[in-house]
Parts: structure tokens; sequence; C-alpha cells
């Protein structure tokens, strides 16, 4: 091995770091016998802040440019670093916002870290993959993990029956995807990303076999849709995240949802451009059926996960926005603001996701369970601090300026007019009025109501959650004031995709 | 001094007072309120001082902008923290700034719950109010617009009457669906200029008719929400109603101005031949609003009902001197603008005063109060009269002026325009009579004290304001003329 090639397969280190100490975790943990398990939590830890360094070195080292490894099977570009970086970011928040809760239940096991690392591993490869088949493995080996994780409360009937619900239409939505991708195999001979394209682009003038192809893209979308979790392919959505703990629910909402947009970059976006036309229809409906699904159904929640199940539902149909904007007729002059558009709207999402269930988390103590939209009830009286960084994650999601999600709406929404959607972007921004309503009821329980009888002030945990908890809301803030910052590196990721 | 960031300052020193009173005021009650109040104030004094240079260093023969500042701020989209202001928006500046150290006052001794955030909520709007009036990229100018949404909702929602919780969410949302629709025109006069936010590279825009047309009707959801006019007003006796007195004064005074400036800054210059295909309809609107509102005021019960409706009913002069398009209508619009600042502002301060008091709004609850507070009642009978649009008060110049341009339109029109001279002046005084003359109606207002210093102090410079603007309106509208002038000019022609 020369050591240009040793250098190359460096490109992999920090998918090798996340699964050697994931391995490595797993036996330790076993000889572990403290019930806090501040060893295997350290480790974890430990072993995100390696991976992040080694995607940060990558990312000094080769800077824009697009390398592939493995036959084609592996891509390293900046998109990938950056959502990996993401990733890393959001699976180490979940850890440290659901170790009390863990705690508290009983629940802090081995297999949620090794399983949470696992799961990363999975989404590590969906972000690189530069294969159908590379993208199939790294979604089964993510989802394989989060069904058990799902399943962590092994002794709640509500848990047991969301992990089968997920892991029954999971199968079920990764067949799809496997259909349409064979599909789309019987058409262009080959699964390779960049191959695909190039004969797509060759292919996209003869009538029978686009055909074929189109007839496999629709499954390809309708699994793509799956794991997004848009409507109408969105029904396991409020069940799991109703169903699963807290904690796991915090998981699935947020860094998987990264991984779900990295694959539909990679194969729609990369694989199949000339098809754009095709997708963008598709994805136009999905999302105008998010949006509108999403938000009116979450008005009628009194619970405030299936609440946010919802909410994600409406706000993944926003991100489509950006998505099935970028090419214009064949015209592909504003496809980098589009997609700019898209991986801002997703980045902005997860820190809101992540906030909003750490809140919940936070909110949460031995024997009481934080889940109903009255358990906010009066939370301004009783920490006022935390209420306002609840306020600024509601805000925020609603898309009120001055926050961030205000400009990842307005990225969206700008897409989708150069792009001449100019109903959708009406429809877009009537939805998204009806969705401000719950939001705002939840600043009106926090805010205009008293607290409950004998309500307590949330026991305050560990200082590190505390100073995370409002680092997420003020980082919204900080967005909200200068977005420039997360919108040029967008952009330069994007442009070099 | 000279060459100081003044709009950046009227703009940051009350939003940063805000969070310096939000930080500090963890320790409520006693000694700690009173500390809050103090530094409130201070900002709020800070705040309007560096708004003064605004007015005396203006160039009055200019039309363009002055004191401009630009920064980059996103550029991925072009947006520019640009400010600037001319003779329509200065004004707005500096009535706001007034407005807000006379909210501080009036808030001394009422505001008992949350203190710090009670203030901080006002001081952090007026920032953003300021930015809204001085902005010159529409999406600063949207960013300010929505933002003033927050701190309101607050203010109602948690310091308000029994029903706030209604009126809060519906005022949001209310308003939320205006600037929303206002947004996708925005992107789509962004997306046509090539990529510009600039207001001004708007206002040269050539536009096609039907274009015109449909942005028309996004930007007029969006003002006459916030206006509010005929028949999307329904928010706004309930968010009156409710609010307390500083939110009622803040919302009279200035967050309604919003509506009509964007009237004056977007539609008017931007979309010149589509506002005259409908100035028709925009007249027609004002003149429901002026007329059938005028007698809906008549039957209130509620004082604060019955002030609301008046405004909605004065507001509706505002937007039918825009739509005249002449000098006289545009300039008496705005002059109307500022004075029904000043005089909503302290008619909500008059009710808030006898409601401190009595805790009571309706008027049956009142009677012969000029018994027990004589100061107060002539006070408050200047702002009556004031309201009814007497000579020698700000209230007359404003529809006068609009009166007199619509009578350059027609005879009719200025008919039914000037019939709120009549209908002003029986729903103001008629109320004014029942609650202040006659015999004492009952025991509670026979305890009732006058006007204390700090009541005084806020009334009188109202009072002062008013009889000032009214007597020497000059002072005023001189620092319109040349702006007013070119927007007209601009208005005027085609960009088809």
């Amino acid at each position: 091995m020369t050591a240009r090639e040793f250098i190359n397969h460096m490109l992999v280190l920090p998918e090798a770091i996340v699964l050697f100490g994931a391995c490595v975790l797993m036996l330790v943990d076993l000889q572990v016998k403290s019930e806090r398990r501040i060893g295997s939590y350290r480790m974890a830890l430990g072993v995100l802040a390696a991976a992040a360094a080694a995607t940060l070195f990558m990312l000094f080292v080769n800077g824009s440019s697009k390398q592939y490894l493995f036959y084609g099977l592996f891509v390293a570009d900046a998109l990938s670093h950056l959502l990996k970086l993401v990733c890393y970011a959001s699976v180490a928040a979940a850890l440290i916002y659901s170790r009390q809760y863990l705690l508290d239940r009983d629940l802090l096991r081995g297999e949620f870290i090794t399983l949470l690392l696992f799961s990363l591993v999975g989404m590590m490869i969906m972000i690189s993959a530069s294969s159908f088949i590379t993208i199939y493995l790294g979604l089964e080996l993510m989802s394989l993990c989060l069904y058990a994780l799902v399943a962590l409360n092994r002794d709640s009937p509500l848990s047991i029956e969301a992990a089968m619900k997920y892991f029954v239409l999971g199968a079920l939505s990764s067949g799809l995807l496997l259909y349409g991708m064979s599909m789309v195999y019987g058409a262009t001979g080959t699964l390779n990303i960049v191959e695909v394209a190039r004969v797509t682009a060759q292919l996209a003038g003869g009538a029978s076999d686009r055909t074929f192809l189109v007839f496999g893209l629709v499954f390809v979308v309708a699994g793509l849709a799956f794991k997004i979790g848009v409507a109408p392919f969105h029904m396991w959505i409020p069940d799991v995240y109703h169903g699963a703990p807290t904690a796991v629910t915090l998981v699935i909402g947020s860094a998987p949802k990264v991984a779900a947009f990295a694959m539909a970059v990679r194969m729609l976006v990369n694989g199949l451009p000339d098809l754009a036309q095709d997708w963008q229809e598709m994805l136009a409906i999905l999302a105008l059926a998010s949006m509108a699904i999403g938000n009116i159904t979450a008005i009628a929640q009194s619970n405030l996960k299936r609440m946010l199940a919802y909410s994600t539902i409406a706000h993944m149909g926003f991100m489509l926005l950006g998505l099935l904007s970028g090419v214009i007729g064949g015209n592909r002059l504003s496809m980098n603001d589009a997609y700019t558009a898209a991986l801002f709207y997703v980045i902005v999402y997860v820190i809101m996701s992540v906030g909003a269930f750490g809140m919940l988390l936070f909110l949460s103590r031995a024997g009481f369970e934080c889940e109903n939209l009255d358990d906010l009830r009066g939370l301004s009286k009783t920490s006022p601090w935390y209420a306002f960084v609840m306020l600024i994650l509601m805000f925020s999601l609603a898309g009120i300026p001055p926050t961030a999600g205000f400009y990842a709406k307005l990225a969206v929404l700008s897409a989708a007019v150069t792009a001449g959607y100019i109903w959708l972007a009406v429809a877009a921004v009537v939805l998204s009025l009806v969705g401000a309503f719950y939001y705002l009821r939840i600043v009106k329980l926090m805010y205009f109501d008293d607290p409950r009888e004998g309500a307590v002030a949330p026991a305050h945990p560990e200082l590190q959650m505390r100073v995370l908890l409002s680092a997420n809301g003020l980082v919204l803030l900080l967005f909200g004031i200068a977005p420039s910052m997360l919108m040029n590196v967008c952009f330069e990721v994007i442009k070099a995709l | 001094m000279s060459n100081a960031p003044l709009l950046s300052l009227a703009i940051w020193v009350p939003i940063f007072t805000g969070l310096l009173v939000l930080a500090i005021g963890k320790n409520e009650g006693g000694q700690g309120n009173a500390r809050v109040r103090w530094i409130a104030l201070g900002g709020a004094l800070l705040g309007f001082l560096v708004t003064l240079p605004l007015y005396t260093k203006f160039d009055l023969q200019s039309a363009g902008f002055q004191f401009v500042e630009r920064e980059v701020w996103i550029e991925r989209f072009n947006v520019f923290y640009h400010l600037g202001v001319d003779g329509i928006s200065v004004l707005f500046v500096l009535l706001n700034s007034f407005i807000t150290i006379l909210v501080v006052i009036s808030g001394w001794s009422v505001i008992e719950k949350r203190v710090s955030q009670y203030y901080a909520a006002f001081l952090i709007m007026s920032g953003m109010l300021n930015g809204v009036f001085s902005s010159l990229d529409a999406l600063l100018f949207y960013v300010f617009f929505e933002a003033t949404l927050i701190p309101m909702f607050i203010i109602i929602g948690v310091w308000g009457g029994p029903n706030r919780v209604y009126a809060a969410v519906k005022f949001f949302l209310y308003t939320l669906l205006g600037s929303l629709l206002m947004l996708v025109s925005m992107l789509y006069l962004y997306n046509k200029s090539g990529g510009s936010f600039a207001i001004a590279d708007w206002h040269k825009l050539p536009l096609a008719l039907d274009a015109q047309v449909l942005l028309f009707f996004g930007f007029l959801f969006a003002f006459a929400v916030k206006v509010p006019m005929w028949p999307v007003h329904t928010w706004l006796p309930d968010a009156h109603t409710e609010a307390p007195t500083g939110g009622s004064v803040v919302l009279a005074a200035i967050l309604l101005k919003l509506g009509a400036y964007g009237f004056v800054r977007f539609t008017l210059p931007i979309l010149p031949d589509a506002s005259r295909e409908f100035a028709w309809l925009m007249i027609a609107l004002s003149l429901i609003a002026i007329a059938y509102i005028g007698l809906v005021t008549l039957v209130q019960t509620d004082m604060k009902r019955l002030i609301a409706y008046s405004s909605v009913s004065h507001m509706g002069f505002v937007t039918l001197g825009f739509f005249i398009m002449n000098s006289y209508g545009v300039e008496g619009a705005l002059v109307q603008m500022i004075s029904h600042g000043f005089v909503s502002a302290a008619l909500f301060l008059c009710i808030g005063v006898m409601y401190d008091r009595m805790h009571s709004r309706a008027i049956a609850d009142y009677g012969g109060v000029v018994n027990t507070m004589p100061r107060f009642a002539a006070l408050m009978m200047l702002f009556a009269m004031a309201n009814a649009g007497l000579p020698a008060t700000s209230g007359f110049v404003g529809e006068f002026m609009v009166i007199m341009g619509a009578m350059k339109q027609s005879f009719w029109l200025a008919f039914v325009a000037a019939s709120t001279l009549i209908l002003g002046a029986a729903y103001t005084l008629w109320m004014y009579k029942r609650v202040i003359f006659g015999d004492v109606a009952n025991k509670h207002v026979g305890e009732l004290k006058d006007l204390n210093w700090r009541e005084m102090l806020v009334l009188t410079a109202l009072a002062a304001a008013t009889l000032f603007m009214g007597i020497y309106p000059v002072a005023f509208t001189e620092v319109m003329h040349a702006s007013v002038n070119d927007l007209l000019r601009h208005a005027a022609l085609p960009k088809l």
C-alpha cells in the first residue's frame, strides 16, 4: 500500500473510529458494575469527539474535493463531512440530554449507548454512500438499531407496540426502496450512483427505457418518503414518537433526518438528476400533503410528543420545497440555491428538534413523564429561563423572526418562488400559519397560565445538560440574527457537490 | 456626534436596555423592582434623546433618505442592514420613542406582576418598531415587522384582562397571516428584481399590471390587517380591550401605523398602476370604516372598545388620504397618523387611569367623575375634543386636510368622509358626558382620587403635544413636504 493509498483510505477513519469504539464499548460495558455507567457514557462521548476530530481533519486536508473509495462505493465530500458533524453533535446531545432521564427510569443500559453508536455508523455510511447498495446497507444498519432502541423499555406495552409498528412499516419501506433500486439497476445496468447519473443522461431521450426508470423512481421516492416521514407515508411517525421513551424519540427525531436527507441528495440529486422533472412533481405532492396533514393534525394533539411528531411531518414537507425547486424546466442554474435551502432547513430543524425533545427530557423527573401539553403549564413562573428557551424553540419552529427557523422557511420559500411554484409557496405559508397556532399554544401554556397545583420547578440535573440546553436555544437566536454563517457554509458544501 | 449611527442607536438602545432589565430582574419584589423601573426609564429617555437629532438635523429640502447606514447582513440573499429615514418615516421614529417613555412611566405603580419582563417586552418592542420605520431593506423590514408580534403577544397574554388568551392568539394569527402573504410577495419581487431586497430598487422595477395586481393584494392583506381596515378589523377591539393600558397605548399609537406606513413605503411607489386601478376599492373600504364603524362606535358600552372602534374609523381617514393620491390627502393622512398616535394614546391612558381606580371599563359604572377628579376631567376633555376633531387640536389638522383632498376628487367623497366630524363628536362626547358629567353615580366614584403626579406628567405631555400640533402643524408638515411630493410624482408615473 503506497502512502497515497493509505491517505485515501484514511477517509473512512471517522467510520472506523465509531465502529471500533462501539465494539469496544460493547465489551467494556459488560464489565461495568456501576448503575450510573459513567465510564461507558464518557467513552461514548470520547468516541464522538474523536470521530469529529477525524472528520474535521479530513475536511482540513481534503477541503471540498470529492474523493471516491472502495471502487466507488463510498464518497467523501464536503457534504458528507458537514452532515457527519451534525450527526455527531446531535448524537452527543442525545446522550447528554437523556442520561438523567434514563438513569431515573433504570434504562441507562449498555444497549442504549452501543445501539446508538451502531446506528450512527449506519447514518455515516448512508451519508457517504455512492452506490445504491451502500445506501441500503447503511439504512438497514441504522434502522435495525433504531427498532431495537424504540423497544428499550421492554416492560412498556406502548413501546413494544411502537417498535413492532416501526419495524413492520420500516421493513415494508425498505422493500419498496429495494424494489425501486432493482428497477433502476435494470434500466441502467449499474448501482453506482455516478454511473447511474451518466447512463440516465444518455437514456433521457429514449422513451421506452425512460418509462421503466420512472417506474423504478416511483418506488425509490416512496421508500425515501417513508424514511423521511412525509405524508402519505407518515403513519408510523406519531406512534413511534409517542411510544418510544422520550430519550429515543429525541434520537429518532434528529440525526436520522440528516441521514435521510443525505440519502435523498445522493439518490435523486446525484443519481437521477435527469429525471428531476419527474421526481420534483412527486415531491411537490408529498410536500403539500405533509404540510397539510402535519400542521392540521398537530392542532388536535394533546400529547406533546405526538404534536411534535406531526410537526416533524410538516417540517419535512417544508424541507422538500427546497429539494423540489432545483431544476426549473431542465435549467439547473438555481440548483445550488435550492439545495442549499433544503440543507439549511434540515440542519436548523435538527437543532430545533433536539432542543424541543431535550426540554421534555429536562422537565421529566423520576416518576413523572413530561409529555402532555398541560405539563408545561405555568413554566415561566417555575423556571423563567427554561421557559424562555422553550419560547425561542417554539417561535423558531413556527418560523417567526428573529429566530433561525424563519430563515430556513425564507430560504425554501425563496427557492420555490424562483422555481415558479408560487401556488405551493402560498399554500406553504398558509399552512405554516395553521402550524403557528399549536406552537403558540405552548407559549400560551407556559406564559399565560398558572402552574398546576403542586407543580414543582424541574429538578436541575447536571451542569452540562443545563448549559447545553441553554446553548441550544441561544444558537437558534444567534442564527436568527446572523444567519449568514451557517448559510454560507451550506452553500459552499452544496457547490462542491 | 454628527456621524453617529443615530438610527442604530434608536433601535438598539431600547433593545439592550430591555435585555439588561430582563437579566437583572431575577429578584422580584421591593427593591429589585424599583431598580428595574429606573433602568427602564433611563433606557427609554436615552432612546428618545438619540432620536432628537434626527429631527433637528433633518434636511428639509431633500426627498431622499437621510442618516443612512448600510452593512452587509446576509450575503447569500443580498440582504443589507440598511437603515435610513425620509420625511415620511422620521416622525414615526420620534413618535415611537416618545410614546415609549410615557408607557414606561404609566406602568410605574400599576404593574406589580413580573415587572422586569413587562418593561423588557415594551423596550424590546420599541426598538423593533424603530427598526420597522427605518429599514430600507425589505427583508430587514419584514424581520422587524414580524418580530414585534412576539412581545405584543406576550404583553396581551400575560398582563391583559380576563379574555386575554383569546385576544392574544387572535391578534397573533390574524397579523401573521397577513404578513406571510406579504413575505411571498416580497420573494416574488426579490426574484423579479434579479436578487435585490432594496426597497429603492423595487421602486424602479417595471412590472406588468397583472403581476402588480397580485402583489397589490398580497401586500394589501398584510397592511389592511395591521391598519386595520374594514372588514379585517375584528381583532383590534378584542386586542385593545384585553391588553394592559401600556399595551393598548403602543398598539393604537404605533402598531396600527405600521400598516399605513406599509402602504406609503411599498404599495404606492412599487405598485403605482395597481394602486390607481384599485384606488376605488381602497376608498370604498376607507369610507365604510369611517361611516359604518363610526356608527358601531356609537353603541359601545365598554370605553376601551369604544376607543378601539374609533381608532378603526380614524385609520379609515388615513387610508382614504393615501389613496386619493394628492398632496393634501397624503400629508393629511400622515398628520392624522401622528395625531392619532398622541390622541388615542392619551385616551387609552385616561381609561387606564380610571380602570386602575375602579377596575371597570364599562361606561355604565361611571358618572360624575368630574366631581372627584377635576384635573383629570379637564385633561380628558381636551383629548375627547381632539378625538372629535376640534380646531386647534391635532385631530382637526389631519382630518381637515384629508377632507380638502377628497373635495378635490369629488364632493360626495368629501361629504361621506366629513360625516366623521359629526359621528366622531357624537360618540366621543357622549361617552365623555356619561362618564364625567352628572351626579356622582355610586360610592366608588365618590371615593376616587385625582391624578397623581406621574399620571399628571404623562397626560400633560400628551396634551402639550396635541395642542402644539393643532396650533403649529407646520412643524410636522414641513418635514414631510419634499418626500410626499416625491412619492406622489413617483406614484403618478406608470411603470408597466
